[in-house]
């Protein structure tokens, strides 16, 4: 009844082999093993797919990271938050989210006078807060706004973000789940709880669905011409 | 008048001699931290420990966060993990609360780390979020 043809078994040899690549990029790196140049992060959102008003990416985000406001908007830390844009010409709104664009040449590495925003070989830019000393000039550096500074003391840390008064943070990319092996929680919730509009995975890995995607589909960098070349593409927009 | 002057400063460290010998029993009692989580073993002897955990920790947080290595010899948070310990409610008591593992050495040798000022001084509640 169900005889398996020639054709079929090769197909499904093939779908075994893209489900072991996809699976070799997503495991965590090798305990002790630094983050290697041959990977470079990146996230790929489709704002076809991102409602006006919905922010499960960045309740997400919150939650995870253990981010207390104080119902002061301004400066409240926010890694993530949600824009909408009008084109004013023909009155068509999309909405997007906007996080550390994690820039190959980032402005606030560039101007940070005591090394602490710094680019990890994968191309995640951190702020490494031991040396952070609250200047704030990352934060006017930044064209995309996607840092925030703790202006209170701090409570209730998550064990893998300390974070504290008188330092910036802005977007991990959740580099504590990436190194274990998983995908930023905004990518998570997005998919689970919205509409799956983020894509995660490993830009130089000519077989990850995200470096697939950008070489066939058309993709935009937000302020492409400022030349700082950011991880975060988008479509849509 | 040079020997009366010598005399009289003789005097003086004699009279400051027993106030001097008073002083380590003014002194706080040595530090008696809680011992750690029953069945955990360190990374290392407490004698090292004791003498090398600054520079241990101050060498691997930027292995860490610099260069991304994971899985470290040292980490304050299997620190935390291990010597956190738990009220008689079950809520995690902070390690910097006085008294607890971190706090009785600082406050005994006048250290004022300011580790916990940005890293969590309690393990990660199981319930919690949904991260790894």
């Amino acid at each position: 009844m169900t005889e398996i043809s020639r054709r079929q078994v090769v197909l499904a040899s093939g779908a075994v082999l893209v489900v072991a690549a996809s699976a070799a990029a997503a495991a965590p790196r090798g305990q002790g093993q630094p983050a290697s140049a041959t990977r470079h992060w990146g996230l790929l959102i489709d704002t076809a797919k991102c409602d006006d008003g919905c922010t499960v990416c960045v309740k997400a985000c919150k939650a995870e990271m253990g981010l207390a406001g104080h119902d002061r908007p301004a400066t409240d830390p926010q890694y993530v938050r949600k824009l909408t844009v009008t084109d004013p010409a023909t009155g068509h709104r999309h909405s997007l989210p906007v996080m550390c664009q994690h820039c190959d040449k980032p402005a606030c590495v560039d101007v940070c006078p005591t090394g602490a925003s710094m680019k990890r070989a994968d191309g995640i830019v951190l702020v490494d807060r031991h040396i952070c000393i609250g200047c704030r000039y990352c934060m006017m550096a930044c064209p995309y706004k996607a840092r925030s500074f703790a202006h209170e003391e701090q409570t209730g840390q998550k064990p893998y973000l300390p974070r504290g008064k008188g330092t910036v943070e802005g977007c991990t990319l959740c580099v504590h789940r990436i190194d274990a092996g998983g995908e930023p929680v905004c990518v998570e919730a997005c998919a689970a709880k919205a509409k799956g509009a983020m894509l995660f995975g490993d830009l130089k890995d000519p077989d990850s669905a995200i470096a697939q995607r950008v070489a066939k589909e058309a993709t935009t960098r937000i302020r492409a011409d400022l030349g700082l070349l950011p991880s975060v593409r988008y479509q849509g927009i | 008048m040079a020997v009366a002057m010598r005399v009289l400063a003789i005097l003086l460290c004699l009279l400051a001699l027993p106030s001097l010998l008073a002083l380590p029993s003014l002194a706080a009692d040595p530090p008696n931290p809680p011992p750690a989580k029953a069945g955990t073993t360190c990374i290392d002897a407490p004698a090292v420990m004791r003498r090398d955990h600054p520079g241990m920790l101050m060498h691997q947080r930027d292995d860490t966060l610099r260069l991304g290595i994971r899985g470290g010899k040292a980490s304050l948070k299997d620190c935390v993990a291990c010597h956190a310990t738990t009220a008689a409610d079950g809520t995690p008591v902070p390690v910097n609360a006085p008294g607890q593992f971190c706090q009785a050495c600082h406050a005994y040798a006048a250290v004022q780390p300011d580790c916990f000022e940005c890293h969590a001084t309690t393990p990660p509640l199981k319930t919690a979020g949904g991260a790894p």
